[in-house]
């Protein structure tokens, strides 16, 4: 942890040595997740509903994924560059160091440009908590709790997967992005809105719905089923299969020898 | 002209080589517009007689601006270009003997065009095939297809010189970081690629559609799909080439000026 603390504190210094750009990148991105939100927004304004969800209670579940997904990003989307890690043989030289590989990959890239999502996102939940119609009791906060994190563990896990796909590959799976740029965008709606179909697949293969769709409904008093308040909890399984192709991938990692 | 025709030529040639890249694309726009147009859908049960456009026309809307992304996005920046004007090699480039602005004008729209040219065809082909409420269909005349034909020329002009206006901004900033970071997020919004215009209120949708950018993603897509028909499409038609004009102006007094401080560097 000390150690995570040092690259954190070493990435910082080398972003403000360009402080401008730090800060314009930082006003961009605060503006794109803006832009997203205000789409939203103008939807709402000219239909009302949709599903029967009103805007405010859309704002919670926008809240809980942006949160999730920029704190997955905030600190696992370094798994991004991997592709380059691999065939440049950089990967030699993690596994040569005396620290978990998967503890250095984060190490390596931390981007403080996504500091500027993670405050719209704790900033998109805070109003999507004070304008959700839910009387909040300590047990719905930790529920809420449990979705953010279930949602960020599940995020991090696609974004391993990413990586590990990398070692088979050898570059980039640009169609990737749709399970999390693309999550991100079309999970600020509850994920019922796009057809049965689309929530078993979320249900059963990347489990979204298990920490976006269900624990909402049971937020919003829509059900009194205790199994869609404990589903945050199931969803951090999606972690095991991912790892486990990481491993197969590491394991098969033969030097790209340059 | 024929020099400017045949950098147009090698730039199409040369992105015309990368297809795995393409075919991830395809991939991902496809599945993005289909799930727009599942949530569009949503609304559209939810409230009909509130949807600003016909169901057909959004859906054709939403299928063209997916196939045509890479023509019409407003993002799409070449880090060679920038290099050029921050390493100051910009300045072989002036050794040519062509006019800089008309060269990589060209060069510029080809990119997008190869770009579009691999990865618009499967998408336009599958959407097409979809049934009824969710397929891409033709335009409803041979009139309103010439119409949107003409518009996306004057839209890929008009789109082009915007990114040039972008990358001379660099000579008095030295870095497209910023403002590409800043500008995206906001001219995206205006132009109809996060949603088409006639979805925000009112007011606002009628103000942005009289500003260059309505006229890059909103109007070729809205007069294809007669959603704008007659003399509205006229109008738009005549916007798109005033702004075309507006902007090339704007983009070759920015590269003079450019240049003039260039000089003061250095290079």
């Amino acid at each position: 942890m000390r150690l995570y603390l040092h690259f954190f504190a070493m990435h910082l210094k080398s972003r403000m040595a360009y402080r401008k750009s730090f800060f314009f990148s930082l006003v961009g991105q605060f503006l794109s997740a803006f832009a997203a939100v205000a789409s939203i927004w103008f939807l709402f304004a000219r239909f009302e509903s949709v599903r029967g969800y009103t805007l405010s209670e859309c704002m919670l579940c926008t809240g809980v994924v942006l949160m999730s997904f920029s704190l997955a990003e905030c600190f696992f989307r370094g798994f991004d560059r991997f592709s380059r890690v691999v065939r440049e043989a950089q990967f030699d030289r993690i596994l040569l160091r005396p620290r978990g590989v998967i503890f250095q990959l984060i190490c390596q890239e931390i981007d403080f440009a996504r500091l500027g999502k993670l405050l719209q996102g704790a900033l998109m939940l805070a109003y999507g908590i004070s304008v959700s119609p839910v009387s909040w009791t300590p047990a719905r906060i930790a529920l809420l709790a449990a979705m953010v994190l279930s949602g960020t563990l599940v995020f991090a896990s696609l974004f391993l997967l990413y990586a590990a796909l990398c070692f088979f590959t050898l570059e980039g799976l640009e169609f990737m992005n749709v399970f999390t740029d693309g999550a991100r965008e079309f999970g600020a709606y509850p994920l019922d809105v796009y057809g049965a179909a689309l929530l078993k697949f979320c249900t059963f293969v990347i489990p979204y719905a298990l920490f976006q769709y269900y624990p909402l409904t049971y937020l919003l008093g829509r059900t009194d089923n205790p199994l869609c308040a404990l589903a945050p909890l199931a969803a951090p399984l999606f972690a095991l299969p991912c790892y486990a192709v990481w491993r197969i991938g590491a394991r098969r990692y033969q030097s790209a020898g340059s | 002209m024929r020099a400017y025709l045949s950098f147009f030529r090698m730039r199409l040639i040369n992105g015309l080589q990368y297809r795995t890249a393409a075919y991830a694309g395809i991939f991902t726009q496809f599945f993005w517009g289909f799930m727009e147009i599942q949530l569009y859908g949503a609304f559209y049960r939810e409230n009909p007689d509130n949807f600003p456009m016909a169901l057909p026309h959004l859906v054709s809307y939403i299928w063209l601006r997916q196939a045509l992304l890479r023509l019409l996005d407003t993002w799409t920046m070449e880090q060679e270009m920038l290099d050029m004007i921050l390493s100051g090699n910009v300045a072989y480039e002036l050794c040519r003997p062509t006019s800089l602005y008309g060269m990589w004008f060209a060069r510029h729209a080809a990119q997008r065009l190869s770009a579009t040219a691999l990865r618009c065809w499967p998408i336009l082909l599958v959407a097409a095939l979809l049934p009824d409420p969710w397929g891409l269909r033709l335009p409803p005349s041979l009139g309103a297809a010439g119409a949107a034909a003409l518009s996306l020329t004057l839209s890929l002009g008009v789109v082009t010189a915007y990114t040039l206006i972008v990358y001379f901004s660099c000579f008095f900033t030295l870095s497209a970081e910023g403002t590409r970071a800043v500008l995206m997020p906001l001219i995206g919004l205006m132009s109809g690629e996060l949603i088409p215009l006639p979805f925000m209120p009112d007011g606002l949708s009628r103000v942005l559609s009289c500003l260059p950018f309505a006229a890059i993603t909103n109007a070729p897509l809205r007069i294809y799909s007669g959603d704008l028909a007659g003399t509205a499409a006229a109008q738009t038609l005549l916007l798109q080439a005033f702004w075309l004009a507006a902007l090339v102006l704007l983009g070759r007094w920015m590269q003079g000026r450019g240049m003039r401080r260039l000089c003061v560097q250095g290079g």
